[in-house]
């Protein structure tokens, strides 16, 4: 599939809010998704830190 | 086993005559739910005709649904159903009762109430014979499943909300053939194939659901 | 390092890592690789995609939506039933970290269920001119996202985790059941009204490349799915087993004094 120039890519033939809205939506929901895993994962770690910190049930 | 299951139904049924205007509810809120949508899409006769089955059967699974969520509260709140789940009876026979009851007070005068909606958006006599057959088969899915919902949120704050969201899509064949039937009736076909597959869905649910809503209560009161 | 516990030393067996402790260790180490293995194949995909695959006949460049919307659709659909085998294997065995991994599907689930509808959406305004099609493949995508919610909302709502996890098994059995059933009631629901069938059937007839790239694009959503299920799996473990040996272990490096 040949794209003349770019602005040819970003149009997608007159279809480039729906093909880029979709693309777009994607990434956001599967950047935003590690992130957010990320964040718990520190969260957790954190608090399992702190949990020792002040004594642990031997 | 059946002692068990007599000795429950027989029990529920004798405190719902206590308090009947609680065990009215679900009826009353059927009518008035339906009441609306004609506020609510206006009064054009053609447009409620083609609309009627739907709303009938959406308002029943609601109705079922809010009146599902206190089926094992009051024997939590008072220790019998803990006892219950101790007895040597299998606890699906418990399960089936307190189905069979959900349905005697809210499916069964549902479908008596029936009629009175069809006059209520002028249904054709094919096409409520339709709507009422297929509520026979289908309120007792809605109970059945009703039951597993609220034995799974036994106790929980969020309770009502909850079951409903859970079981609803677990519903949703049922609304699919239950009102589909209506609609070819009144396009002239026979509905015999949704009946059919109403009645399957009746069995499995009739077989599978008391043993999950059985598993489902130990789960919750354990 | 931050291996919490040795090695083991003993023959890798079924259950070696059903231990939450070498759990853990193993998809630390595995998460670089899954991430690697992701941005490659979706580089790959879209690639096809978007430089390899020609322009369709009749839908023009609006179905490259495909790539994403295919893709998503079956992770959904397979998710939820992996999320049903591993709760079910938790509440049968007894054995915990299975529950926590249903527990951190459902989340993933539910968005991929999410990005189908909507890319749904965006695939059929153009194609069939309305935003929303009552197909009977969107429409069961979309009671399948209401049964993840359902699912979600239900283990949260439940404080004692054994029994959240539990009633989250059987509600997940009792829905994978039920999806075979509902797919079929919505599929004789869509035949039923003819005026208003359009379907997806009608998608355009595959060229090679478009193929390979969604074939392409569905195995890199699997690695995408691999990853995040084990980030978030890996938070759950720690969570709940805050107060064992081997999490004190591991958190001796980051205490603070």
């Amino acid at each position: 599939m040949k794209w003349n120039n770019a602005s040819e890519f970003f149009a997608m033939g007159g279809y480039g809010l729906y093909v880029w809205g979709s693309y777009a939506v994607a990434l956001l929901l599967m950047v935003v998704e590690p992130v957010l895993a990320r964040r718990r994962h520190r969260q957790a770690l954190h608090d399992a830190a702190e949990g020792s910190a002040h004594g642990s049930k031997t | 086993m059946t002692e068990l299951f007599v000795a429950v139904l027989v029990r529920d049924l004798r405190l719902a005559s206590r308090r009947r205007i609680d065990a009215l509810l679900p009826l009353v809120f059927f009518i008035v739910a339906l009441s609306l949508f004609p506020l609510g899409v206006g009064p054009e006769a053609q447009t409620l005709r083609q609309i009627a089955p739907g709303i009938v059967w959406v308002c029943a699974l609601l109705a079922s649904m809010l009146s599902v969520n206190q089926l094992f509260a009051g024997d939590l709140a008072d220790g019998s159903l803990e006892q219950m789940l101790l007895a040597p009876q299998p606890a699906v026979a418990l399960a089936a009762a307190k189905s069979v009851v959900h349905w005697l007070l809210t499916g069964l005068p549902l479908i008596l109430v029936t009629p009175l909606v069809g006059v209520l958006f002028d249904l054709s006599a094919p096409a409520l014979g339709a709507l009422v057959f297929g509520l026979v088969l289908g309120t007792p899915v809605l109970s059945l499943l009703g039951a597993l919902g609220a034995a799974l949120t036994l106790g929980l704050r969020s309770g009502g909300m909850l079951l409903i969201l859970i079981v609803l899509p677990l519903a949703t064949p049922a609304l699919i053939f239950g009102a589909g039937a209506v609609g070819t009736v009144e396009a002239g076909l026979s509905a015999s194939g949704h009946f059919s597959l109403l009645g399957a869905l009746l069995i499995a649910t009739a077989i599978g659901a008391p043993w999950a809503t059985a598993a489902a209560l130990r789960i919750s009161t354990e | 390092m931050n291996t919490p516990t040795k090695p083991p030393t003993a023959p890798l067996r079924l259950y070696t890592f059903a231990a939450p402790s070498r759990f853990y260790a193993l998809t630390g180490a595995l998460l670089p690789w899954l991430w690697a293995i992701t941005l490659l194949l979706t580089a790959a995909g879209l690639y096809m995609g978007f430089f390899v695959a020609p322009t369709d006949a009749t839908q023009g460049d609006a179905y490259r939506i495909i790539f994403i919307h295919v893709p998503a659709a079956w992770m959904t659909m397979l998710l939820y039933m992996v999320l049903a085998f591993w709760a079910c294997i938790g509440w049968a065995f007894n054995a915990r970290l299975a529950s926590m991994l249903a527990r951190a599907i459902a989340p993933t689930g539910a968005m991929f269920a999410f990005l189908a509808l909507w890319t749904g959406a965006f695939w059929g305004r153009p194609t069939w001119g309305a935003w929303w099609v009552w197909d009977a493949r969107l429409t069961s995508t979309l009671i399948l996202f209401f049964l993840y919610l359902g699912y979600i909302a239900l283990v949260n709502a439940i404080d004692d985790v054994r029994r959240a996890d539990q009633a989250g098994a059987l509600l997940a059995l009792v829905g994978s059941i039920n999806v075979p059933i509902i797919y079929f009631s919505v599929k004789w629901w869509n035949t039923l009204h003819q005026g208003a069938t359009i379907s997806f059937k009608q998608a355009p007839t595959m060229a090679a490349t478009m193929l390979i790239a969604m074939l392409i694009m569905t195995f890199a959503f699997w690695a995408y799915a691999f990853a995040v299920v084990f980030m978030r799996v890996r938070a759950v473990v720690l969570e709940r087993e805050a107060h064992t040996a081997w999490v004190d272990e591991l958190t001796k490096g980051t205490r603070t004094p």
